[in-house]
């Protein structure tokens, strides 16, 4: 049995201990917003949270996962209230065949969570490893960069 | 996806002394620690059917120790932890911006130091820092422990000197004595991140008041079937001013400690060159 | 939040939300009880005759539903402009990866796993790998001389103005395959209904396509097939053609199965099994005279179309109608063909022919500008289209021709002349790099070829129900580009209420007429048109019944009342008619190929490090005259998409094919562009109204593709002194140049 926290819930899950992360998460725990787009660990588009940072679900087996904390895209906002950054993504158009979408926002989150600058070039090195074909990242950066700034007028100091 | 998870007999050791029983027990046992290699061929589905050895649950080994003269780094320490050491900034400037451009983010933040070099790919890109730093790995069995110059460690591609009861333990990186005069960690690879290395090199040079090399070491890696300090330019350059003569013998003698290879990713002849302009930039003076 | 009624603002995307919040379903994000799992085997040679095929006794055969050719109800083909390439081949494959035979499996990895127990034995026949060879034709794969299709155009006397000119100036240029890689991989589910109704759902372009398809491999009328499209993770074109195999392939096993059947492609298969951008080889002889203008363009063009011949004409043909670049000149000759060989076929891709030729066409003015002493941007301003010029297929441009706004205002807003002096005095220094500066021009045809549109005659309907709900009903897909959210603009532009209130319905066979496919940067012109007049149509009724178009729910909700009684919804359809004013000569391959063209101008700004020749793109300026921007966002993130996909192709695409095989088909070896690989992209809408097109829109989904490559390569030249002409320009080709001095030897 693995036990481990999701989107802050407890879950367990009884199958295979090498099944892999992004299965569980999308077969067994009914989160089909990670996506897998490689499974070689180039895309990014299955990025979750593993204990706050980025990491690639695909080449996670479960029970690696034991004990730890997983956060999806699921956890950041519903369709009808969007969080400041999937709205930052929305408003700029950071999200068009949407695809990498849930694996860019996470990657985005976790830095924007940590007190993460606005400067293009640390945001351009940080999605580095979510790679988007329809976009050319500029709206994707110019959404990070807006919602980076936009937490700090609201009075997030980091 | 062809990795078949009911296929797998998957061990779990929660001590090391667990960890190197099992491994001595199941000697056909792939040891797995972040997953960003191991995974990657589980994912095509050439690894069904083994039995794996998760040493992901040895806290032990993730830690990071600043000794008195050398970093003391787990093998399951990531390289996002390594880049993010105080001790590690400070004094092993090298690996920590190799760390820092291996995958991107997310691999860092699961690849570890100990995986990459058991995986033994010849593009490791903190092999080239490790070899110049002197490392030391530290290899444990049921049998006991034993260490092996980083340099020694590898055998070939994707082949290490481990035997068959062994896992890697540790890395411990010597702080350097004296201060270089200069230092390089360049990866020159197929894009700006998130790219394998077509070539990837580490340097430290000591140079006298005089402007004579005290002392050169420089690695290269993507070069040959392993990481390779280049021996015969590191002695060449003893005691030289390094004229543009002398830099360009010095480079000259480059191609004899490497081997570099065409491949879907690169080719020899820009591999050689481009290795060539990274050491003669590194050597030149009035820099 | 209630937007502006209108065209012209940045609506919100409609589906976005969703999509944010993870809640948009790909395909793999359905689930299907008791779905089997779809593999299949593929052949590993390039050109042979299947003799046997053995199934390894040990494995459990029983866990598994099995289908070969032999189990096709209907035609062993895939539907397209042919029908040469089989659904499944049956005694002969023709590339490696060709599909013989399909396993399903409860288990994904089972079902690969039998894969692996399957033997294939084959007759190896000569296979033909390059386009030299094909051309050679000793082995035969479409007779009588391997050549799919060849195109002829003439204007003027080329021979007669290559002997006028001051000057001619050759070039001979090479461009690779290109993989789409979106980011979906390809998957189908597919499943028959009880009453033998086969139904397709899927990621793709084209449901129809996908619908013609099935009806032939499954030998059933119209209403007994259905296509839904689910959220598309990208298509750019890889999934126009492609989907109908692995639709087919799905359905087929769904139906020996009798259940539901998934076949979700991983990376690996995905890249090596389906279509690429076709390669190329073009060759130019350029006359002009002292002062630039240009007297003679001969132009050979060669393509690679793979073993089948899918839709390798109309890339061939798009790519000759483009071949000689947005310029008047009195003398043209293109001469095109597109060949067979033993690899994967070849087919859509975004710019679909006119990248090749583009690169092409553009480097080749550089070249020419050099050669007269003149800078690029003057050559360009003698010669490019305005109102009134004459293509080289005799068509005269009478409308919407922004070429010349957005080669100056490209030129200006890039600094081009400034950096241009400043990277020439740079390069004379001794720095760690080299800089420079290119600017490249193009066309970009809108819409199908000649009498495509005609031919397709497409539907589209805008319909009210009973409780005021306004639909847009058509076969235009959603895959990023905006297409529902620049639909219900246009609609609720027409019906002056909010796009909010117009909802798109799902591009269902089922549900909605034929619009045609989502390709050739159609849908907004075209089809927006065309709901366009729906819309009016459908605003013309209700004003009649009820004196004025509602402008409340509530308002709305009477008039469907009204208008509906109890019935069904009140549907409003239009249909594409050719405008009186487009004249083409399909046989002669004259007059008007396509109605309106876009225009765009690129300048790139670069830098290469002198020690390792990697290429830095510092900045990309793109200006497009799309007509008009329906949502200048979506429009803006179009242009640069494209562009990344370009610089791409021009840096790090490299598609490696050994024996036939894509040797890199990984996304660790085939490398697309990361966010640090892109620089700034900084975009300009320039809109020159096109009169047919809704608010004045013509086409923008393909034009950023077309000449980002060549305006790299220009900078190449400035920075490095050297002419690549093959892409991709990698820092090896560069070093290449610089040692050896000569065109680089294929790698």
């Amino acid at each position: 049995m693995v036990r481990l926290r999701v989107n802050g819930k407890g879950r367990s899950f009884a199958g295979p201990p090498f099944k892999r992360l992004i299965d569980v998460l999308r077969e067994d725990f009914g989160l089909t917003g990670t996506k897998e787009g490689c499974g070689e660990g180039e895309c990014g588009a299955c990025t979750v949270l593993l204990d706050g940072r980025p990491t690639n679900s695909c080449l996670i087996p479960v029970a690696q996962a034991a004990g730890r904390r997983v956060e999806t895209v699921e956890s950041l906002g519903k369709p009808e209230r969007l969080s400041p950054l999937q709205q930052s993504f929305l408003t700029e158009g950071g999200a068009q065949c949407g695809i990498c979408t849930p694996g860019m926002l996470m990657t985005a989150w976790s830095w924007i969570r940590a007190g993460g600058s606005a400067d293009e070039g640390a945001i351009r090195n940080l999605l580095a490893g979510n790679l988007c074909r329809c976009t050319g990242y500029q709206h994707i950066v110019n959404a990070v960069v807006q919602a980076v700034k936009a937490r700090r007028r609201r009075g997030r100091s980091r | 996806m062809r990795g078949d998870p009911r296929s797998m007999e998957l061990l779990r050791p929660q001590s090391a002394a667990a960890a190197v029983r099992m491994k001595a027990d199941h000697p056909r046992a792939v040891p797995l620690a972040g997953g960003t290699d191991f995974m990657v061929a589980w994912n095509a589905g050439h690894l069904n059917h083994r039995t794996v050895l998760d040493l992901s649950g040895l806290d032990d080994w993730k830690r990071i120790r600043e000794l008195s003269g050398s970093l003391w780094i787990g093998a399951l320490a990531t390289h996002a932890t390594i880049g993010e050491h105080p001790a590690a900034k400070r004094r092993l400037p090298l690996l920590v911006q190799a760390c820092a451009v291996i995958g991107g983010v997310a691999i860092q933040n699961r690849g570890t130091l100990g995986g990459n070099l058991a995986n033994a790919s010849p593009a490791g890109d903190t092999f080239p820092p490790l070899a110049v730093y002197d490392a030391i790995v530290h290899v444990v069995s049921r049998d006991g422990r034993r260490t092996l110059p980083v340099r020694e460690f590898f055998a070939g591609v994707k082949k290490t000197r481990l035997g068959s009861g062994e896992l890697v333990e540790a890395v411990e990186v010597p702080f350097l004595e004296r201060r270089p005069t200069r230092r390089l960690f360049r990866k020159v690879g197929t894009r700006a991140a998130q790219a394998l290395s077509k070539t990837v090199a580490a340097g430290l040079l000591w140079r006298g008041r005089d402007r004579r090399v005290r002392e050169l070491r420089f690695a290269l890696g993507s070069m040959a079937p392993t990481v390779r300090r280049l021996a015969q330019v590191e002695a060449f350059v003893i005691g030289k001013r390094m004229t543009p003569e002398m830099v360009e013998e010095a480079c000259a003698l480059l191609d004899r400690d490497v081997a570099p290879i065409d491949d879907f990713r690169s080719t020899a002849e820009y591999r050689l060159h481009v290795s060539r302009n990274l050491l003669r930039s590194f050597l030149e003076e009035g820099q | 939040m209630s937007s502006k009624p209108g065209v012209g603002v940045n609506a919100l995307r409609r589906e976005g939300p969703e999509k944010l919040c993870g809640r948009a379903r790909y395909i793999d994000d359905h689930s299907f009880p008791g779905c089997l799992h779809g593999a299949t085997l593929r052949s590993s040679i390039p050109h042979g005759r299947i003799q046997h095929i053995s199934f390894d006794p040990r494995f459990p055969w029983e866990e598994c539903v099995i289908a070969t050719a032999r189990d096709i109800p209907g035609g062993n083909h895939v539907a397209l402009i042919e029908e040469d390439q089989p659904l499944l081949a049956e005694g002969r494959v023709r590339h490696v990866m060709e599909p013989i035979l399909l396993v399903a499996h409860r288990s994904r990895p089972r079902a690969y796993e039998a894969l692996r127990h399957i033997h294939v034995e084959y007759e190896e026949l000569p296979p033909v790998l390059s386009v030299a060879d094909a051309l050679r034709a000793q082995t035969v794969l479409h007779a009588p001389d391997n050549v799919f299709k060849s195109f002829l155009i003439e204007k003027g006397d080329v021979a007669a103005g290559l002997a006028r000119a001051d000057l001619v100036v050759a070039g001979e240029y090479r461009v690779p395959h290109q993989e789409q890689a979106y980011i979906e991989n390809n998957g189908m589910a597919a499943y028959v209904e009880e009453d033998g109704t086969v139904v397709v759902l899927g990621s793709l372009q084209c449901p129809y396509y996908v619908h013609k398809a099935l009806k032939h491999i499954f030998d059933l009328p119209d209403d007994k097939v259905r296509v839904v499209q689910t959220t598309t993770g990208g298509g750019f074109g890889g999934k126009e053609e492609y989907p109908s195999m692995i639709a087919g392939h799905a359905a087929l096993l769904a139906l020996k199965a009798k259940r539901p059947v998934k076949m979700i492609y991983d990376r690996g298969e995905d890249m090596a099994a389906t279509t690429k951008r076709h390669p190329a080889w073009i060759k130019h002889r350029t006359g002009v005279m002292r002062d630039g203008t240009l007297v003679a363009q001969d132009i050979e063009v060669v393509m690679d179309g793979g073993a089948y011949v899918t839709l390798s004409p109309v890339v061939l043909s798009r790519g000759t109608l483009h071949a000689s670049g947005p310029y008047e000149c009195p003398n043209v000759r293109v001469r095109s063909r597109v060949v067979a060989t033993t690899t994967p076929p070849n087919g859509a891709f975004r710019g679909f022919g006119a990248p090749q030729v583009l690169f092409a066409a553009e480097l080749q003015m550089e070249k020419v500008a050099e050669e007269l002493g003149l800078d690029p941007v003057v050559l360009r301003r003698r010669n490019v289209f305005r109102v009134g010029s004459v293509t080289a297929t005799g068509q005269v441009l009478e409308e919407s021709v922004g070429a010349s706004t957005a080669l100056e205002r490209c030129a200006r807003r890039s600094g081009y002349a400034r950096k241009r002096a400043a990277h020439a005095r740079w390069n004379r220094a001794r720095r760690p790099t080299w800089r420079g500066i290119g600017l490249a021009l193009c066309h970009h045809g809108a819409g199908f070829t000649g009498s495509g549109e005609a031919y397709l005659s497409s539907r589209a309907a805008v319909s009210l129900t009973r409780s005021g709900e306004v639909r847009v009903l058509a076969a235009s897909t959603e895959i990023g580009q905006g297409t529902g959210t620049m639909l219900a603009q246009i609609v609720a532009d027409a019906l002056r209420i909010p796009c909010e209130w117009v909802v798109v319905e799902t591009p269902d066979t089922g549900k909605v007429p034929n619009s045609g496919p989502t390709v050739a940067s159609r849908t907004c012109m075209i089809v927006g048109g065309l709901m366009q007049r729906a819309a009016r149509q459908l605003r013309e009724e209700v004003v009649k019944r009820c004196g004025s178009f509602p402008r409340t729910r509530a308002g709305l909700r009477r008039a469907g009342r009204l208008l509906c009684g109890k019935g069904p919804p009140r549907r409003f359809e239009a249909e594409y008619q050719t405008p009186p004013e487009i004249r083409w000569d399909e046989a002669a391959y004259r007059g008007d190929a396509y109605g309106v063209y876009s225009y765009g101008a690129v300048a790139v700004d670069l830098e290469v490090d002198r020690l390792t020749f990697e290429v830095r793109l510092n900045e990309v300026t793109a200006v497009s005259d799309i007509g008009k921007a329906i949502n200048p966002r979506l429009v803006e993130g179009q242009i640069m998409g494209g562009t990344a996909q370009a610089l791409g192709y021009a840096l790090f695409e490299n598609v490696v094919y050994e024996n036939g095989f894509m040797t890199n088909c990984q996304l660790t070896n085939y490398i697309i562009p990361t966010a640090l690989d892109t620089p700034p992209l900084r975009v300009e809408i320039v809109e020159k109204p096109y009169s047919r097109g809704p608010g004045g829109a013509k086409g923008v989904g393909e034009l950023p593709m077309d000449v980002p490559a060549p305006a790299v390569a220009a900078a190449i030249r400035q920075a490095t002194g050297h002419w690549i002409d093959v892409l991709p320009i990698l820092p090896e080709r560069i070093l290449e140049a610089h040692l050896h001095g000569s065109a680089p030897r294929q790698r």
